[in-house]
């Protein structure tokens, strides 16, 4: 099935997926003049554009992941007209300031929705349902297998695993990647059991975050002059990268666990050797990817990274038009920090 | 089931053998004596018979998590398991169910023959009262394919811990036949048991590599030389008219080497011998590839018997007369070792090791060369004043291998490693050249620094051509030094060959990928070795 059908509003082309009638891109992995970005993660906001266009709270993350970017922003909801095409930016729930891009020409609406998740983690503006006849849509977990449990749920474990390693004396080490998922769990942390200690990439997105007027609990960065006794009961958080480094080693004992909605599976949790794998993801589940796109009442979806084949497969048998698209998006990331998996595109400032 | 379930997720979460034991011992002394039972029983593989056709466990699971049966397949296909795939995609519990580990056995085993509706019926409501570990146990004991990554020994191990008993002593009581419907946990691990006494083994005595020039060792007059022969490190103890078998990891394999049961009748009481486990035919050992068909299963069938027997290669007596001779010196022993060996036939089941005459260290070098023809690893070197000791000691025995083979082959596919590695690609496949094609044929973990692996894992993920959920195929580029102690054919293979202990030596950067080996050079070694 093509993807690009010859009159289609947005289009897949080896740059990005292309608006042709208003010359702009969103979401490019190549070099464009015009980028309408979904979310400042690195698959999605990259560098090299000529102009950026994206909500008011994600640009202050990636004009401090970007560096010296023309960037332009828009609030939630508020439409911009290029070349007669209707855009506007609607809350993805994902991270803070992610949006779903809603793109309209003469009666026909598309909505480009980047990544997304239904639960509101408090930090991020809360998603919202776009109707649209044309829905892309990421996959990353597009499987019946990945089911989400309430965020409560999954904090009250974390919490207890940390309250029973500090009854120990031993150091909490959670990992998780440094913008969304780290404040997410800072937000979940139940800080009477101990100080939290951040790896400074983590510490350098709270710092943007906090900036942009969002409080966040107290956190103390981590820096080579901090004796190792002063983690002991204590937490750390860092990102996925931070595991199994020399870094790592001044915290001892310690016990390990990682964040992500990959440790759902039993493979992931043990190549891992984590000792807690705890199932938060920044994405929706399966149940919730089903509920959206109904929400949308879309008569065609794109499907993008993830399981794009099984997924479309499905749809269709649902009686949607649905084919798969080929990005360069790499959704949730075991092992780093959304990095672009094809081409070598470095993000300075990281 | 809750607390049986816990301790599967803990044990599987950790790869520590102290914290394996540590999660043990607890569950000991939560669980009542039937789940005990049941427990030991399935980490010694004593599983409940399938009483319900997965084909079926598929069917019932798709329909109720309201997915098409093709998905559902999908789903099995990513996750690999599926014991694990059910658990995730059945909707979330609305009861929570209490019975105990050995309850659900019961039931498990009570569908056996019953008709379709009524065993749907049963399992559909255990699914509706358990969490996804709980899940994961039963579809795993309904299933049938229960592995949990505990050995017997740490197992004996905590048991032992938990009884406040001595390992070596209770390990025979978890051989035979045994099921938890034909005893009890108390007759198991409790009751007066005199082979408790008569089963314990001593400690093996281990040698180092040579680390320079054997001749350094002195004059050869005051060394035994001897093969090191190529199969599983063994003590036989015949005493009270019963045969106990230990292997180098101090497990207790009696029951895996039916060949030795008549030297209870063979050889007298009060007899432990040290050998090696040596497959074994028409006068000559068989390569170590045959004995590895038959470790690891449960049952030894008269056909493995026929194609994979054994004798014992005897190295050194321990125990003669009833008496620990540990502390006379070596060449005393081994008289009474060829003493003993004489005097009793034990039908070609007890060979001795026969000594290396060699004039000198020239002669002796001559000797180890010839180790490959032979079936052997290369030589012992054992000082005749030498006492047996305990554990791996230098001075008096040294092992002097022979050098390993090599073959440049290119890395194919890459994979991330375990443990303190999780985040490196540290698990290549590799292949050697068939004309234009490239052929898998070995898998290799270890070698390299971490250096280089970090330098590596930067250039698999710039050089990945395809994702297979971990795997990653990778342009054919890299080559490396691979070095394997043995190579045979394989049918399993596509190569047609497997080796034995594959590891990288090298990187060979300086080796553009078209110079790397042929299938025909692995041949060739197939021929000369194998
Ligand atoms: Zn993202």
């Amino acid at each position: 099935m093509p993807v690009h059908q010859k009159n289609d509003l947005l289009r897949f082309t080896p740059k990005g997926i292309y608006c042709e009638q208003a010359d702009v891109y969103i979401d490019p992995w190549r070099p464009v003049d015009k980028a309408l970005i979904t979310h400042g993660h690195a698959d999605h906001s990259r560098w090299g554009h000529k102009s950026y266009l994206a909500t008011e709270s994600a640009a202050p993350v990636i004009q401090y992941r970007l560096g010296k970017i023309n960037i332009q922003t828009i609030a939630y909801g508020k439409k911009i007209s290029i070349n007669g095409v209707d855009f506007s930016f609607h809350p993805a729930g994902h991270i803070i300031g992610s949006a779903q891009i809603r793109v309209a020409y003469k009666g026909e609406v598309w909505v480009a929705s980047g990544d997304y998740k239904l639960e509101n983690d408090g930090i991020s503006e809360a998603f919202e349902s776009v109707k649209c006849h044309t829905f892309i849509t990421e996959s990353t977990f597009g499987l019946p297998i990945y089911d989400w449990k309430p965020q409560q749920e999954i904090f009250a474990d974390i919490n207890a695993w940390w309250r029973t390693n500090a009854s120990l004396g031993k150091v909490t080490f959670i990992t998780g990647y440094s913008l969304g998922k780290a404040q997410r769990i800072l937000n979940g942390l139940d800080h009477s059991i101990g100080k939290i200690y951040t790896h400074s990439a983590v510490e350098n997105i709270n710092e943007v975050i906090r900036q942009q007027g969002v409080s966040l609990p107290s956190t103390n960065r981590i820096h080579k002059d901090i004796p190792s006794k002063d983690f002991e009961s204590n937490l750390v958080l860092a990102p996925p990268g931070a595991l199994n480094s020399s870094w790592m080693k001044k915290f001892k004992p310690i016990s390990i666990g990682i964040a992500s909605g990959w440790m759902a599976l039993r493979g992931a949790r043990r190549r891992r050797a984590a000792e807690r794998g705890f199932v938060l993801s920044d994405h929706v589940d399966w149940k919730d990817l089903n509920t959206v796109i109904k929400a949308t009442e879309a008569e065609r979806v794109i499907v993008t990274h993830g399981y794009t084949k099984v997924y479309t497969q499905y749809l269709k048998e649902q009686g949607l038009q649905a084919e798969a698209a080929q990005t360069e998006f790499t959704g949730e990331n075991l092992e780093g920090e959304n990095i672009p998996s094809i081409d070598n595109s470095t993000t300075p400032n990281q | 089931m809750k607390r049986f379930a816990q301790l599967f997720a803990q044990l599987d979460q950790t790869t520590k053998t102290l914290k394996k034991v540590e999660h043990l011992v607890s569950y000991l002394n939560e669980a009542d004596d039937d789940d005990k039972l049941w427990t030991i029983a399935i980490l010694s593989h004593r599983r409940p018979k399938r009483t319900v056709k997965t084909s079926l466990l598929r069917i019932w699971a798709s329909e109720i998590a309201n997915v098409p049966l093709w998905l559902f397949e999908e789903s099995y296909h990513v996750v690999g398991d599926l014991a694990e795939t059910i658990a995730l995609m059945i909707p979330a519990k609305t009861q929570q169910h209490t019975k105990r580990l050995t309850d659900w056995i019961n039931i498990i085993k009570a569908l056996d023959k019953k008709d379709e509706d009524y065993k749907k019926a049963v399992v559909l409501d255990a699914w509706s009262g358990m969490d996804y570990n709980e899940r994961f146990v039963f579809n795993k004991l309904i299933t049938g394919g229960f592995r949990i990554g505990v050995s017997q020994k740490l197992m004996m191990r905590a048991i032992a811990q938990y009884e406040g008993q001595e390992e070596n002593a209770m390990a025979h009581r978890l051989m035979g036949n045994w099921t938890p419907d034909t005893i009890t946990y108390d007759e198991l691990i409790r009751s007066e048991n005199p082979l408790d006494d008569i089963s314990k083994p001593y400690p093996f005595y281990l040698a180092y590599s040579v680390e320079s020039e054997p001749s350094e060792l002195g004059e050869i007059s005051e060394w035994l030389l001897e093969r090191k022969w190529d199969g599983i490190r063994g003590q036989v103890i015949i005493r009270e008219n019963q045969v106990f078998v230990w292997s180098r990891g101090e497990e207790l394999v009696t029951d895996k080497f039916p060949e030795y049961h008549s030297l209870g009748l063979d050889l007298p009481n009060g007899t432990v011998i040290d050998g090696e486990i040596l497959p074994f035919a028409d006068g000559k050992p068989l390569t170590f590839n045959v004995l590895q068909t038959r470790i690891g299963r449960k049952n030894i069938t008269k056909k493995i018997l026929q194609s994979a027997p054994v004798i014992l290669m005897c190295y050194d007596l321990l125990e003669h007369d009833g008496k620990d001779i540990r502390n006379l010196p070596l060449r005393e022993r081994r008289k009474l070792l060829v003493q003993l060996l004489k005097d009793h036939d034990t039908k070609g089941i007890c060979q001795l090791s026969e000594g290396v005459a060699v004039e000198n260290w020239d002669a002796a070098a001559v000797e180890r060369s010839r180790s490959r023809s032979l079936m052997s690893e290369g030589l012992m070197i054992k000082r005749l004043d030498s006492e047996y000791k305990i554990g791996r000691k230098k001075g008096d025995w040294w092992k002097w291998k022979i050098d390993p083979l090599t073959i440049d082959a290119i890395m194919l596919y890459a994979q991330s490693g375990h443990g303190r590695r999780a985040n490196l690609f540290t698990d290549y496949t590799f292949a050697v050249w068939d004309g234009e094609n490239l052929v898998p044929f070995t898998k290799a973990y270890s070698g390299l620094t971490d250096k280089e692996f970090n330098e590596i894992t930067k250039w698999v993920r710039k050089n990945t051509k395809e994702k297979f959920g971990p795997v990653r195929s990778v342009n054919p580029e890299l080559v490396f030094e691979i070095a394997f102690e043995g190579i045979n054919a394989s049918k399993r293979h596509k190569s047609g060959i497997s080796l034995r202990f594959p590891r990288m030596v090298r990187w060979r950067r300086d080796k553009p990928a078209k110079e790397a080996n042929t299938l025909n050079d692995l041949k060739k070694m197939l021929e000369l070795y194998g």
